[in-house]
């Protein structure tokens, strides 16, 4: 089954863990500033939203890089970039309509959501699930289950 | 590994800023944050310097578990001496500003002497640099903000700043980062103000500042940590749905709510302005004054109010600026600017606290100033030409005016900022300030519950509930269930939080953890980041080593064993109503105990045999 990183903000209380784990995954540093999903705070909303990849099919980033750098990981579905190869051109930043990929100056590379091999980190870490990692075919199951839950019951079985 | 080992050291004097190596051997006796700036402070400055002065110094300090996925690892202390007691000032923020500072790569940046002009400070890793202020001197905490992460084009730096409260010498200004939390005791924002230092930004990017020492053990520690706040009923179900505010109906129907400046002990308004009203629709427009709970950096507890007014409120009705969602009441400032003044309006204390926020003040402190006012108004020694306006216990319209006028230093607000403590004595009526070592009671009432009021009065900061928060036994029921009115055990129960609050404060976690975590559970997240054997044992000596340099610091700046004290009111007058009724403080029959149990002699000194065993 494939999976996919599934957000939702109404339960995100911005505590910042996923940055943390994001950063701890790939740097073994918890600095937020390094993570490749970021909360970011509608203050005057009181909102507060994660945001990260969300692995385009057709993903605008890979078809843009000019040296094949970004490459599609067949289990996950992960869009990943290839560090080695990487000229640090920054066209895939331009393309990606959602800016969620990245240029990092202390390597010279560009860096995005690798969904962790399957095991994303932020999802591992948000304490109120409002990180999930989901049947990708699937990611509205739970929105579904709640809505179903309010339906009127039928007046005959009560 | 934990500590950056790197001190920042700004000379606003001569503006220049220098960095020096973290005092190990100070880090393994004090831990950080609280401890090890006190240490650093004690050693640095003369205890009867005038905390005003340039010579009085300001310390922002984190912790080894700030910055690090330990659940509430975020905090960072402003630590000083205190404009408001004249005692050691040690404020404890949350918010993202700490962890952005440990990025940084700082455990500490020591703030010397006064600017001749205002200043802020602008550290972006290891770059620090001090910068022109006189555009934001004037302005709020909310468009210093603001200006300054528009003036370096960085939405993503923090910054903590002072309002125009610290600027004008209000005693309990407050440093306030992330637009609503703050650093919010003691006055620590008037010492920033007297240095002529606006704002403090920061931006931390650097992976190689610090490390957890064991990472395989720190996550099994923290995990399990996380585990144990997310079962238990407190810190997994009351504080995210309620806030702290869970606690307004529980203490008034106890009988330790203060009303109307300690006068009352239960206050028919609660059930208005508590936790649970907070969530209810208000027939004026329909919607629920709580828009959501947020939490502060690594947090996952997120026991903070996020709040909207009604736009309709005769308090913003033509101000659009505060129609946008903010910080919202917490109990301790639902408490002083409502039941503190008799007022019930759950609208006017969520605008009054956002006066708090946008213009750097305490409102615990504030809100209590208003109910001493009220009651010397009541008494007719203040008139309503003095004030302005009338001033009974209950005006919505005289609370507001006043939350106003304060931070601006304009009016009767004057008078106000200076705290309870100088307005009653001003008025022939000290006793009629609720504050110890000058500094006011939070929401609990010294009669109502026995131990708080031995935590207040030996407070090393002045009346606080933060210190050793005797609420958990004598209502909560942790560690264990101790009756309200009973004396006995509470001495050493309240030593024993002391000292490990101490260490909580000092670890770069938030003390709110500890309505679920034991020190069996701080223990190994510690001993994990931290290098060295940091046992429960250790640990607990060294919050017993932080209390007593506390203790010394104090009596060297010239307080004593008369100090320790509550106001007569609490020792003489006995609780009207509720189960409490006819209770008054039995102060008298814990405190020698508390002092033998301290290892202290019969005035509250240190016995030298303590002296030798803290290494104080």
């Amino acid at each position: 089954m494939q999976k996919s990183l599934h957000i939702d903000p109404n339960k995100c209380t911005g505590c910042l863990q996923c940055e943390m784990a994001c950063s701890w995954e790939n740097y073994r540093s918890f600095t937020t500033a390094k993570s490749r999903i970021k909360v970011f705070s509608f203050h005057e909303a009181g909102r507060f939203v994660p945001y990260t990849c969300t692995q385009c099919d057709e993903a605008w980033c890979m078809t843009a890089c000019p040296v094949d750098a970004i490459k599609l990981d067949p289990v996950t579905g992960a869009k990943i970039v290839l560090d080695p190869t990487c000229v640090g051109c920054k066209v895939c930043t331009i393309a990606c309509p959602f800016g969620t990929i990245n240029y990092v100056a202390q390597s010279g590379k560009v860096q995005k959501c690798d969904l962790c091999d399957g095991a994303p980190a932020c999802a591992k870490a948000c304490p109120t699930a409002a990180i999930t990692y989901v049947d990708a075919d699937w990611t509205g199951l739970e929105k579904m289950r709640q809505w179903a839950g309010k339906t009127d019951t039928n007046p005959a079985t009560v | 590994m934990a500590w950056t080992k790197n001190v920042l050291r700004v000379n606003l004097e001569t503006g220049t800023c220098t960095t020096e190596p973290l005092n190990q051997t100070w880090a393994q006796d004090y831990l950080g944050q609280r401890g090890l700036a006190t240490k650093y402070l004690v050693s640095e400055i003369d205890p009867k310097v005038d905390p005003l002065s340039p010579q009085n110094k300001l310390i922002f300090v984190t912790g080894p578990l700030t910055g690090t996925m330990a659940a509430t690892g975020g905090r960072y202390s402003v630590v000083t001496k205190g404009p408001l007691t004249g005692a050691i000032a040690c404020s404890n923020s949350g918010g993202y500003f700490g962890a952005e500072l440990k990025f940084a790569g700082w455990d500490m940046v020591i703030f010397e002497g006064a600017s001749p002009k205002p200043v802020y400070l602008l550290l972006m890793d290891g770059k620090a640099e001090l910068v022109d202020a006189s555009h934001l001197w004037g302005k709020t905490v909310w468009e210093t903000e603001e200006t300054i992460k528009k003036q370096h084009q960085d939405p993503q730096l923090r910054v903590a700043s002072i309002g125009r409260a610290g600027e004008n010498g209000v005693l309990y200004a407050a440093i306030v980062n992330d637009l609503h939390r703050a650093a919010g005791r003691s006055g620590v924002g008037a010492v920033m103000g007297s240095k002529n230092l606006k704002a403090f930004a920061v931006r931390g990017t650097r992976t190689d500042a610090y490390q957890v020492a064991d990472p395989e053990g720190f996550f099994k520690a923290v995990d399990a940590g996380k585990a144990v706040l997310a079962a238990n009923g407190v810190t997994g179900q009351g504080l995210p749905t309620y806030g702290t505010q869970v606690l307004m109906n529980v203490i008034n129907e106890l009988g330790a709510l203060p009303t109307r400046n300690h006068q009352d002990i239960q206050f028919e308004g609660a059930n208005n302005i508590g936790g649970e009203a907070m969530h209810l629709k208000r027939p004026t427009d329909g919607k629920a004054n709580l828009v959501t709970n947020g939490a502060c950096f690594g947090c996952t507890i997120a026991c903070g109010r996020i709040s909207r007014m009604d736009p309709g409120h005769f308090s913003v009705k033509d101000k659009p600026q505060y129609h946008g969602a903010s910080g919202g009441v917490e109990y301790e400032a639902a408490w002083a600017l409502g039941a503190a003044n008799g007022v019930s309006d759950l609208e006017a204390l969520t605008y009054a606290n956002f006066l708090c926020n946008e213009d750097g003040f305490d409102p615990i402190s504030f809100g209590a100033t208003v109910g001493a006012a009220m009651e010397l108004y009541e008494l007719g020694l203040l008139t309503k030409e003095e004030v302005g306006f009338e001033l009974p216990f209950g005006s919505t319209e005289a609370m507001v005016k006043l939350a106003e006028l304060t931070a601006k230093g304009e009016g009767f607000g004057k008078l106000i900022g200076l705290g309870s403590k100088r307005l009653c004595t001003k008025y022939g009526r000290p006793d009629l300030s609720m504050t110890v070592k000058s500094q006011e009671f939070p929401a609990y009432d010294g009669r109502g519950l026995q131990g708080m009021g031995l935590a207040y009065a030996t407070s090393n900061r002045g009346a606080c509930h933060l210190r050793g928060y005797m609420v958990s036994p004598e209502v909560l029921g942790i560690p264990v269930k101790m009756e309200p009115q009973a004396t006995e055990g509470k001495p050493a129960m309240l030593k024993a939080f002391q000292d490990l609050t101490a260490v909580v404060d000092s670890a770069g976690i938030c003390l709110f953890t500890t309505f679920a975590w034991g020190l069996q559970d701080i223990q190994p997240q510690i001993q994990a980041a931290c290098e060295g054997d940091w046992s429960e044992e250790r640990l607990l000596l060294v919050g017993e080593r932080i209390w007593n340099l506390e203790r010394e610091f104090n009596l060297s700046a010239g307080l004593t064993c008369k100090d320790d004290n509550l106001p007569p009111r609490l020792m003489k007058e006995p609780a009207k109503t509720g189960p409490q009724k006819g209770a008054v403080s039995k102060l008298d029959i814990m405190l020698p105990e508390y002092y033998q149990l301290r290892g202290w002699d019969k005035q509250g000194v240190p016995t030298p045999e303590t002296r030798t065993r803290l290494g104080v």
